[in-house]
């Protein structure tokens, strides 16, 4: 029997029973449609970080103490200002080094509240990242040495405070002690899931009077370029473990964040896309049920055919693109329906999703071999089928 | 002139439950090219199980018979389908026509296992329908033909690879009489055409018409006419 008249005939069995095959098919176009889609997310949500991360700014060496390693207890840092005038010895240069202090503090402006992350930073925050003023100026290297209270809000906290006001100027208090507002951020929106639009940024030396401390919770580094970060982060975590024996310091590196987290993405996407994919197996068990059913069912029909000379393979082959063909018209279905339910989640969630052909292909090959795996058995029953017996059959 | 079909004292044995029941137990008979054989005999006398061997569609289990020149018992199940579709060419009560296919591609049928193409089958098919009278029937579905045409439709169907022997198991069972005379009719005048002609009936007086009767009887011939 030549291919194209087998494909015909499968086809006419299925449009025979439309509404079974369209009930079949709807166990794989599910199956698919949700491997489509988790994938598309899990893609959509590591691109998104990866923007984030890279939005930071290029060539950044973040360096914390303690060890960064999943199950260590978080270290009390044992970091102070003087440590940076040793960093800013062996990295050369001043305005390549940014610093901070953070703590949640309660915001007021008049009769309005919010709460921030406040940043005790230095005035080199701009220039080690990207991070740009919508209005106003940023804090003086001045500000920082005298430790005056000036404040620059993000665009979310300058809304909450002032709404349509404009904010440069005025009177605010963090923490009960007063500042002056001299600038409001660009809106950054979330990043790894942290809402930087509520920061407010400080002189450190103001927030270190404010909380009443002389410590540093973490030191960012812009190397000059990508070739010297590992030199850099080797020179810098050396010195600091020359003043402090003690302590373990850690220096990461935006790639290696960029890795962790790519990493644990990959991991979870991979996990989505196998619950998925065991939906697509139930899918698969539905379509041999079908098609054993379909066998029974058309015994007589078999038998007929047998007996004006087809070839067991010709029946085995006539099942089995059958059971194909349910399969990959529920995949490419699946496919349909999978990638449109991404684009409406990236369009209308904040969930990100990112269609990509590979998935697709994947989906499309994994519905296809399904239908082979599934329908061999029921196809290989059908060309074993007795010749008579299955015409005796009434 | 070499004979279409013979059956050196062939057997055939069912197992059952792990019961032997013994269809046939030793039939011999020869089906020369342009025969017209009747077969009777009482219900479950063996009839159809002779007929399913002398077309191929079953095996005996013992006995030798030879098809088209061809022991069987040499041949794999690939070459027995062949054999089917270009020697013979079956008949059945009950018609066995595909459902929802039209006339003309049920005739169309057994060539499409021989790979011939969709435009020529239709054409074979066609010129077959008009030699069973149902040239006005080619796009009819059987549930849109009376009996009669479904049988002339499956004895098209029988036709169109131009095979040396039809094998026909009670083909007018299903039909009325006045129906049944005019399938038998078509029959006979294959038989004029040089076509072999095997028929099972359980009418006497059409048995009486073929040119050799046999008499089956618990699984072996008990007469010939
Ligand atoms: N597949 C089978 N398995 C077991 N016994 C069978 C089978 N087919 C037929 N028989 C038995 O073989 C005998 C002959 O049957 P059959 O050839 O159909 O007779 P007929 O066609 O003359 O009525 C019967 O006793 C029947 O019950
Ligand atoms: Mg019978």
């Amino acid at each position: 029997m030549r291919l194209a008249e087998a494909w015909r005939v499968a086809l006419d069995a299925l449009r025979a029973n439309r509404l079974r095959s369209m009930l079949t098919m709807l166990g794989v176009i599910i199956g698919v449609a949700a491997v489509v889609a988790l994938v598309a997310i899990g893609t959509g949500t590591k691109q998104q970080i990866e923007n984030q991360v890279e939005g930071l700014g290029s060539n950044l060496l973040l360096v914390v103490p303690g060890r960064i390693q999943a199950g260590s207890a978080p270290t009390s840092s044992p970091l102070t200002l003087d440590d940076i005038d040793a960093i800013n010895r062996v990295v050369g240069d001043r305005s390549r080094v940014a610093v901070t202090i953070a703590s949640g503090e309660t915001v007021r402006a008049g009769s309005r509240t919010g709460f921030a992350s406040m940043q005790g930073v230095l005035e080199t925050t701009p220039t080690v990242f990207v991070r740009n003023l919508d209005r106003g100026s940023y804090l003086t290297r001045t500000d920082v040495s005298t430790g005056r209270r000036v404040a620059v809000l993000g665009a979310g906290l300058a809304r909450t405070l002032f709404a349509d006001r404009d904010p440069i100027g005025r009177q605010i208090t963090i923490g009960g002690v007063r500042f002056r507002v001299i600038g409001v951020f660009e809106p950054l929106g979330q990043s790894l899931g942290v809402d930087r639009d509520g920061e407010v940024h400080v002189p450190v030396t103001a927030a270190q009077r404010l909380l009443g401390t002389e410590r540093i919770d973490g030191i960012a580094i812009r190397a000059p370029d990508r070739d010297r970060i590992g030199d850099l982060s080797t020179a810098v975590v050396a010195a600091l473990t020359d003043r402090h024996p003690d302590t373990d310091f850690s220096a990461v590196t935006q790639e290696q964040i960029l890795g962790v987290l790519g990493d644990i993405l990959g991991v979870l996407t991979g996990v989505l896309a196998a619950i998925a994919g065991i939906s697509l197996l139930v899918g698969g068990v539905g379509v041999s049920n079908i098609m054993l059913v379909s066998v029974r069912e058309r015994t007589k029909e078999i038998g007929l055919r047998k007996a004006v000379g087809a070839r067991p393979r010709d029946i085995g082959l006539q099942f089995l693109l059958e059971a194909v063909l349910l399969t990959t018209t529920g995949g490419i279905l699946g496919m349909l329906l999978g990638g449109g339910t991404a684009l409406l989640v990236d369009r209308l969630s904040p969930v990100p999703a990112a269609l990509t052909w590979w998935s697709m292909a994947l989906a499309f090959g994994v519905s296809a071999a399904v239908g082979i795996i599934f329908g061999v058995v029921p196809a290989q029953r059908a060309g074993r089928l007795d010749p008579v017996v299955a015409l005796r059959t009434e | 002139m070499t004979a279409a079909i013979v059956a050196d004292d062939v057997s055939r044995t069912y197992q059952l439950d792990g019961v032997s029941v013994p269809a046939l137990r030793g039939v011999s008979l020869t089906v020369d090219p342009g025969d017209y054989v009747a077969i009777v005999g009482t219900s479950g006398s063996g009839k159809s199980t002779l007929m399913h061997l002398l077309g191929g569609l079953d095996r005996p289990t013992g006995g030798t018979l030879l098809i088209g020149g061809r022991d069987v018992s040499t041949l794999s199940p690939d070459e027995m389908a062949a054999l089917r579709n270009t020697t013979i060419g079956f008949v059945f009560q009950s018609f066995h026509l595909l459902a929802r296919t039209t006339a003309q591609d049920n005739v169309g049928l057994p060539l499409v296992y021989r790979g011939v193409g969709r435009r020529e089958r239709r054409e074979r098919a066609a010129t077959m329908l008009e030699r069973v009278g149902l040239a006005h029937r080619i796009t009819h579905r059987p549930n849109q033909m009376s009996g009669g045409e479904q049988q002339r439709v499956a004895i098209a169907r029988a036709l169109v690879t131009g095979p040396s022997v039809l094998l026909a198991d009670e083909p007018t069972g299903n039909l009325d009489s006045a129906t049944g005379q005019s399938v038998l009719a078509l029959l006979e005048s294959l038989v004029d055409d040089g076509v072999a002609v095997v028929l099972v009936t359980h009418d006497r007086d059409v048995a009486a018409r073929a040119r050799r009767q046999i008499v089956m009887k618990d699984g072996l011939i008990s007469e010939t006419r």
